[in-house]
């Protein structure tokens, strides 16, 4: 039986002191098949691959690799026997040439000296194999994220990697470029390679694989037939509850005499000519593709770049925004798209988190009062269902979806009238989805101003009440609810770029 | 399994106290005698009084991710202009005092603003600054020291030399100061806003600044702070001495970072506390009196301490790379 499996997972356990991240998980890979792994932020697929690779020890299990058992992996195990990880991150050198970062650390020499011809004619034929189209000579810097990744996958193919694990490999990427990289992938289980392939988007894992596993909280729950699974169940499977729908019901609260925010020929940041008015209550969707201006605009709006013409208007009065300080002190905040960098303060408590804007606000004479600072975080933590042991908790040691909740709970704590939301729900699993919507709804129903910025054409359509395209630095059309249709706003989205042409 | 790992935790953050206690047992058998006197603790606590002042600017300019190189030359020129200020020139010991803290602070907000409004690195900045104001000391007197003023003006004696005398043993006012001014320098990092803002921009800049901190304010202030200790422990290091020299101040940042760092404030930034740089100060203080007690000489002390420096900062890397897996 066992040798139809490249590698078996083992009832793999990894505990952490206080925490146990995997609980019982077993993986069975066959030879030459894509198996999709899917679950929920926080259920264990990072820590599973990291047992794959090494990285992580697990406390009991048995990891297979060709019937061959072994306890542990490490670093050099795994690439012996043939075990590569694509993660999110790269492990590139942006100053050398692909050739020499397909070689990286092994590099093919000469005597003492390195023959960069001969890398460069190994990773030409490397990349031929996967019909990828990059010159070995290139720097990494001068190419696309997307090409970058295809190194990463030729070096391993070129280091004979029998299985592939691919961590949210479409994270990163264009519409394009992730096109390509399917390619890529269905060429490499063609060829006999076995790839494990982890993603929130469900689609791709139904176009890719031919089984899909799902683990919950630590857990193997079950691994089901791609053919046979529907969305719903898979889910159903992830959440372990069943989900209706995917986006709450809001109660029609948009107040049309009331403006929040409205601009005037707003120029900055690279952006021209913006000009839009949100209303109280109202959710406005900033559609449009990567690199449209959408974040440059939230940007000039929070006073993290600077205007440079055009007027913007604040319940009727005229602001100015130098800083996001100021803009925070009007009223305005903003959840920006990359979380980690950008967004929560990672080394920092939930509790320091959620008051960091409004220290001046529950200080006197710069002294905290420190009950006030707790109770704070503690009402947040309640209203918006904060998922941790106590506000003393690290932010780093949260899910996607929780450290969302924190930066939503900080702007609450600030009372914030206009909230501008950059990709609310990117990197978040379904469930998690589903709260961060509820809370969006209850931000309007409360007479709140929403603007956000989404790539995700059905989130866009099913949380707007209006919708606003970008394309080029330019708005190229406005929808309202009953206008809403994914085709329009992709030819808008693409407008100028063809009138260009 | 709990328990154990909270014993555990105790220990590790505990750790740097086992190191003080195991170089004083050390010191107190190698000594024959000598270290553990109530005359010596009286010394050891003069002679850390320096270190442990400019420690808190240090700890704050350290936590946000910088580091601060010229307060060895503020010390210096701190002492050379308010020694020559009092005997050349017949100013008050008060205004002299005044005068060089201001110049402290006016430095310290010189190094902010290169490192924050034009973006130098802070090392190259405040190594800049370190050069200049080091060079204008020795200017100042063409390099030959002052002294008198405690004639003239016996309170100078007061910071260093007065002492609070207890049954036991006496305390020297400077250490005190310094007691204050650790005091200050914990209430600023846990009860007012200044040190929530302070291991948020230590911890991410970009993310701190979209929280509506003023980072570049911030850092000017927090630079500002450690010209202002430094200029302090210049003062006190000019009264100890009762002469100002043009080679005071040298090196002095050294010992400065290394009490800093030894004391568990990671040179990555945002993670630190006072608690950890008391232990810090007294560990490099007792090192230094201790070897010159065993007659070991200077440039041996120079090792023992570079040592000290490269093992604190590695174990601070080590344990980041314990924590990453």
């Amino acid at each position: 039986m066992s040798e139809d499996f490249v590698l078996e997972l083992e009832h793999i356990r990894k505990e952490y002191p206080g925490v146990v991240a995997l609980k019982d998980v077993t993986l069975q890979l066959r030879r030459g098949e894509i198996l999709g792994l899917i679950g929920e932020n926080g259920a264990g697929k990072s820590t599973l691959i990291k047992c794959c690779s090494g990285a992580v020890v697990p406390t009991s299990g048995k990891i297979k690799i060709n019937g061959k058992e072994f306890d542990r992996m490490t670093p050099q195990l795994a690439a012996e026997n043939g075990i590569a990880i694509i993660y999110q991150e790269f492990n590139n050198v942006k100053e050398l040439s692909a050739a020499e970062n397909m070689f990286l650390g092994r590099p093919i020499r000469k005597g003492i000296t390195i023959d960069r011809k001969a890398m460069e004619a190994e990773a030409a034929k490397a990349f031929e194999q996967l019909h990828i189209k990059i010159n070995p000579r290139e720097l990494v810097k001068n190419l696309s994220v997307g090409y970058q990744q295809m190194i990463e996958i030729a070096k391993a193919i070129q280091q004979n990697a029998q299985v592939l694990i691919m961590d949210e490999p479409s994270a990163p990427l264009t519409n394009n470029e992730v096109d390509a990289m399917f390619e890529v992938v269905n060429l490499l289980r063609n060829k006999g390679v076995s790839i494990i392939y982890i993603s929130h988007r469900l689609e791709e894992i139904f176009y890719l694989s031919d089984r899909i596993e799902v683990i919950r909280d630590g857990e193997y729950v079950d691994t089901l037939i791609t053919p046979n699974a529907t969305e719903d169940q898979l889910i159903q499977m992830m959440v372990g509850r069943e989900m209706t729908q995917k986006f709450p019901e809001r109660k029609p609260c948009v107040d049309e005499s009331k403006v929040v925010l409205e601009l005037k020929n707003v120029c900055g940041n690279g952006d021209k000519n913006m000009s839009l008015k949100i209303h109280a209550g109202e959710v406005l969707g900033l559609g449009g593709l990567v690199g449209a201006g959408r974040t440059e605009l939230a940007q000039v709006i929070f006073g993290a770049k600077p205007k440079e013409s055009g007027q913007m208007f604040l319940n009727g009065k005229e602001i100015n925004p130098k800083t996001p300080r100021e803009a925070i002190d009007l009223g305005i905040a903003m959840l920006p798209e990359d979380r980690k960098r950008h967004g929560a303060l990672l080394g920092v408590s939930i509790k320091n988190n959620i008051n960091m804007p409004t220290y001046d606000r529950i200080s006197k004479a710069t002294v905290i009062d420190l009950k006030t600072e707790r109770e704070r975080a503690e009402k947040y933590r309640k209203e918006i269902q904060i998922k941790c042991p106590t506000i003393n908790q690290l932010v780093k040691n949260l899910s996607g979806g929780n450290q969302q909740k924190v930066i939503l709970g900080k702007w609450l704590a600030a009372d914030s009238q206009l909230i501008i939301f950059d990709e609310p729900t990117r990197g978040i699993d379904v469930g998690a989805k589903y709260e961060i919507y509820k809370l969006i709804n209850e931000l309007v129903e409360q007479g709140r101003a929403v603007l956000m910025i989404s790539s995700e054409m059905e989130e866009l359509i099913g949380m707007s009440d209006r919708i606003i395209v970008l394309a080029e630095r330019e708005m190229t059309g406005e929808l309202k609810k009953e206008e809403f249709d994914a085709n329009t706003i992709m030819a808008m989205a693409s407008a100028i770029v063809d009138q260009g042409k | 399994m709990e328990a154990k790992g909270n014993t555990k935790n105790l220990l590790r953050q505990n750790a740097i106290w086992l190191v003080f206690v195991v170089e004083v047992i050390f010191f107190a058998i190698c000594s024959q005698g000598t270290f553990v006197t109530p005359g010596n603790i009286t010394n050891i606590l003069r002679q850390v009084s320096y270190y442990g002042i400019a420690s808190v600017g240090m700890t704050f300019v350290i936590l946000i991710g910088g580091i601060d190189l010229s307060i060895g030359s503020i010390i210096t020129l701190v002492n050379m202009v308010c020694a020559y200020m009092m005997v050349n020139m017949n100013m008050h010991w008060t205004i002299s005092v005044l005068a060089v803290l201001v110049i402290g602070v006016i430095i310290g907000l010189l190094n902010g603003f290169m490192v924050a409004k034009i973006g130098i690195p802070a090392l190259i900045a405040t190594f800049a600054a370190q050069t200049v104001f080091e060079g204008l000391a020795y200017i100042l007197t063409a390099g030959m020291p002052v002294s008198g003023f405690n004639k003239t003006y016996p309170a100078m004696n007061f910071f260093a030399r007065s002492t609070v005398d207890l049954p036991f043993i006496s305390i020297p006012w400077c250490a005190i100061i310094m007691v204050a001014c650790l005091g200050i320098g914990s209430f600023i990092l846990n009860r007012s806003y200044f040190g929530r803002y302070f291991y948020a921009i230590g911890g991410n800049e970009e993310a701190a600044e979209l929280s509506g901190i003023l980072v570049d304010k911030m850092k000017i202030l927090i630079y500002a702070l450690s010209g202002f200790f430094a200029a302090l422990a210049g003062i006190v290091m000019l009264s100890r001495t009762g002469s100002a020299q043009a080679t005071v101040g040298k090196g002095k940042e050294f010992d400065v970072i290394t009490c800093v760092v030894l004391g568990g404030v990671s040179v990555n930034g945002g993670v630190g506390k006072i608690s950890g740089v008391v232990a810090g100060v007294f560990i490099i203080g007792c090192l230094t009196n201790g070897l010159i007690l065993m007659n070991v000489s200077e440039y041996i002390q120079m090792v023992v301490k570079g040592l000290v420096l490269a093992a604190a900062v590695g174990l601070d890397c080590m344990s980041n790379k314990g924590k990453s897996n």
